[in-house]
């Protein structure tokens, strides 16, 4: 115990010493003085002491804390505990809007926009095990589809939902092609470039997609021909997306289930084991991108009705990066885990302004906190925990003898 | 049933297989023995579609398959228990069986089939909901060749089998697969380095050196063969 204050003690001190020339001098240009604020010395020391030693207890007691947060999957094999939970839920995203101003309504409207794309990206990163950092292409085309389709024809957002998905898995598959044969981090890259590429294009191709200025006045869903004011236009698009992801969540589940599902499955856990069951790699692979992708097109199409305005600068590289961070935190490959990680990953930093300047700081060690504690993500998929690997276990035997 | 000429496989620049031929009867247990490194995995590879040979035919049934993809060839009987049993670990024992049975469409036979193959293996009937990672090696070799039946073959490609295995498991394992071969006629051709074991059960059996067939005759003769038994079963 002595030696972890010794400990924490050290850390707050090279800290303190660390951060001088930030958190304590400061230097006022105009009055041109110099101030020291000592007390933020102070401060930082002890928050960095308790926090060293708390840290450090913690992760070395990691299993036993763990141990805490069961994974939800017993908890919610109660079939009635259950059942009345999905029905309390279903009753609170209903009546939401009712309740709430536009801004919350807003808000949660693009966390269940996150949560339907993190589901899309399950499919092809925690079901397939193609690890995919360009998913925001897709939601890309989803968007220029219906921005692109209504500027040159007029199309309606109903018409061009399914039109956008469709693109979206037709890229999918274009993008599935070349990277047939690789795997990890070679993967990784190329899914990373080909989410850039398209970014390029449409900022740069000027006469296609009108470049950096994008496309505004995209007009938002309509409703039997009737004209909505903003507000109901906000709550309409909020049912919009909870329908959709109320579809994604039964779709999802059922491909899961299902004989492609499993596919994918063998196909994450072994390639050429998967290959000698008789499954064919090659269908196998580019259904994961085509389906995954389908879904980032569909969400696409409604966030360009949603914001009635389309440019590149809405699909950088970060929004691969937060659609990732919702599958891995949530918990790959779960359904429940993926859902409630986009609604954390989304309403968290939302709620957090109250601490204004430090809530990304607040919410990065949000996230590397639960990474520590919780490897297998909020929701883990008991499926996923550590097990000796199968070599491992045949040495054993052999030791045995 | 399977035939094998001039068969040529290289991994890059390394040649792996130089020319290989084999030939293969239905009903019988032929084995294939040789050294690490030798290309047992990269001929089995070889017929399962899983490496192109850059040269020579394979035949099976009368019917060149050497240019099928992988999943084709399963369809029309020929399934391997790979080296290293390559179970799929976060999947339970029955996926794992289920997996098994992918490309077939008689889901009666599949249940049938997964009765036989739980009757085969008692313990996996018990451990069916158990992950195929937490099991241990003996059971994980006993789901791999369980997982090929499920696909229902007519011939049967098991890959060293004995890796890794105690004696007492090994044993068990070889006499399965002798009942296999004669219950359900399935036709079995078995690499292994245990040569000893291997040359008991079969009928006929290859040595391969170097990518190389340099020897084939029936499995007694090879046993009593001197330059075998000094370089495959230590005597
Ligand atoms: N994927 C691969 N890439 C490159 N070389 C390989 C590969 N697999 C096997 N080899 C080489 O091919 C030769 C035969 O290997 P293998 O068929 O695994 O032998 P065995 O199964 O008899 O031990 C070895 O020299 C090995 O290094
Ligand atoms: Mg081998």
């Amino acid at each position: 115990m002595w030696a972890e204050l010794k400990k924490g003690a050290a850390v707050a001190v090279w800290f303190m010493f660390l951060t001088l020339p930030i958190m304590v001098v400061k230097v006022n240009p105009i009055e041109q003085t110099v101030v020291w604020r000592w007390a933020n010395l102070v401060w930082l020391g002890a928050a960095v002491f308790v926090l060293t030693v708390v840290g450090r207890y913690c992760s070395r007691h990691r299993t036993e804390l763990s141990a805490f947060w069961p994974d939800a999957h017993p908890l919610l094999a109660h079939p009635q505990l259950k059942r009345f939970l999905l029905i309390v839920l279903a009753l609170l995203a209903t009546l939401f809007p009712l309740f709430f101003s536009s801004y919350q309504i807003n808000i949660m409207t693009t966390a269940l926009m996150y949560a339907v794309l993190g589901l899309g990206l399950n499919i092809v990163v925690g079901l397939a095990g193609l690890l995919d950092l360009g998913y925001v292409a897709f939601y890309a085309v989803g968007a220029y589809s219906y921005a692109l389709l209504n500027y040159h024809f007029g199309l309606g957002f109903w018409a061009a939902l399914p039109i956008g998905g469709l693109l979206a898995a037709i890229f999918g598959v274009l993008l599935g092609f070349p990277v047939l044969r690789l795997r990890g981090d070679y993967l990784a890259i190329v899914t990373l470039g080909f989410g850039e590429i398209i970014r390029l294009i449409l900022e740069n191709w000027n006469d296609f997609s009108f470049g950096p200025s994008g496309i505004a006045g995209i007009p938002r869903p309509g409703l039997f021909g009737l004209t909505l004011s903003v507000d109901d236009a906000i709550m309409y698009i909020y049912y919009l997306v909870l329908l959709l992801g109320l579809i994604t969540i039964f779709v999802v589940n059922r491909l899961r289930d299902s004989r492609i599902g499993r596919a994918w499955i063998a196909l994450r856990e072994d390639e050429i084991a998967c290959q000698a069951m008789g499954i064919d790699k090659t269908k196998t692979k580019l259904t994961a991108f085509a389906l995954g992708a389908s879904w980032a097109g569909m969400v696409g199409v409604l966030f360009a009705a949603k914001t009635t305005f389309v440019n590149p600068a809405s699909f950088t590289f970060l929004e691969s990066a937060i659609i990732l961070s919702i599958v891995v935190l949530g918990g790959m490959g779960s359904t429940v885990g993926v859902v409630i990680g986009a609604l954390v990953f989304i309403l968290l930093p939302e709620y957090l302004r109250a601490f204004a300047d430090y809530r990304m700081l607040l919410f990065g060690a949000i996230m590397v906190g639960v990474m520590v504690f919780r490897p297998q993500g909020i929701i883990g998929n008991p499926r996923r925990r550590s097990y000796p690997l199968p070599m491992a276990a045949a040495d054993q035997e052999v030791g045995h003898e | 049933m399977l035939k094998m000429r001039g068969v040529e496989v290289s991994y890059g620049k390394i040649c792996a297989l130089h020319g290989v031929d084999l030939e293969i009867r239905s009903g019988e247990i032929v084995t294939l023995i040789g050294a690490n490194g030798a290309g047992k995995s990269t001929l089995l590879m070889a017929i399962s579609g899983l490496a192109r040979p850059i040269q020579g035919c394979i035949e099976f049934l009368g019917e060149e398959i050497q240019a099928l993809p992988p999943n084709r060839i399963v369809e029309r009987g020929i399934s391997q228990v790979p080296e290293g049993r390559r179970i799929f670990p976060q999947l339970t024992v029955r996926e794992n069986l289920e997996l098994g049975a992918f490309c077939r469409h008689d889901p009666q036979g599949v249940r049938d089939d997964l009765a036989y193959v739980f009757s085969l293996f008692p313990i996996l009937a018990s451990r069916s909901q158990q992950l195929g990672g937490t099991l241990s090696g003996g059971e994980q070799q006993m789901l791999a060749i369980s997982r090929a039946l499920m696909a229902r073959p007519s011939l049967l490609l098991l890959d060293e089998p004995s890796l890794g295995l105690a004696p007492i498991v090994i044993r068990q394992i070889f006499s399965i697969i002798q009942k296999i071969n004669q219950e359900h006629k399935t036709t079995v051709f078995l690499v292994e380095q245990n040569a000893n074991l291997a040359l008991k059960v079969a009928s006929r059996g290859y040595v391969l050196e170097n990518g190389r067939v340099t020897m084939t005759d029936s499995a007694d003769n090879l046993l009593r063969h001197e330059g075998v038994r000094q370089a495959y079963l230590g005597v």
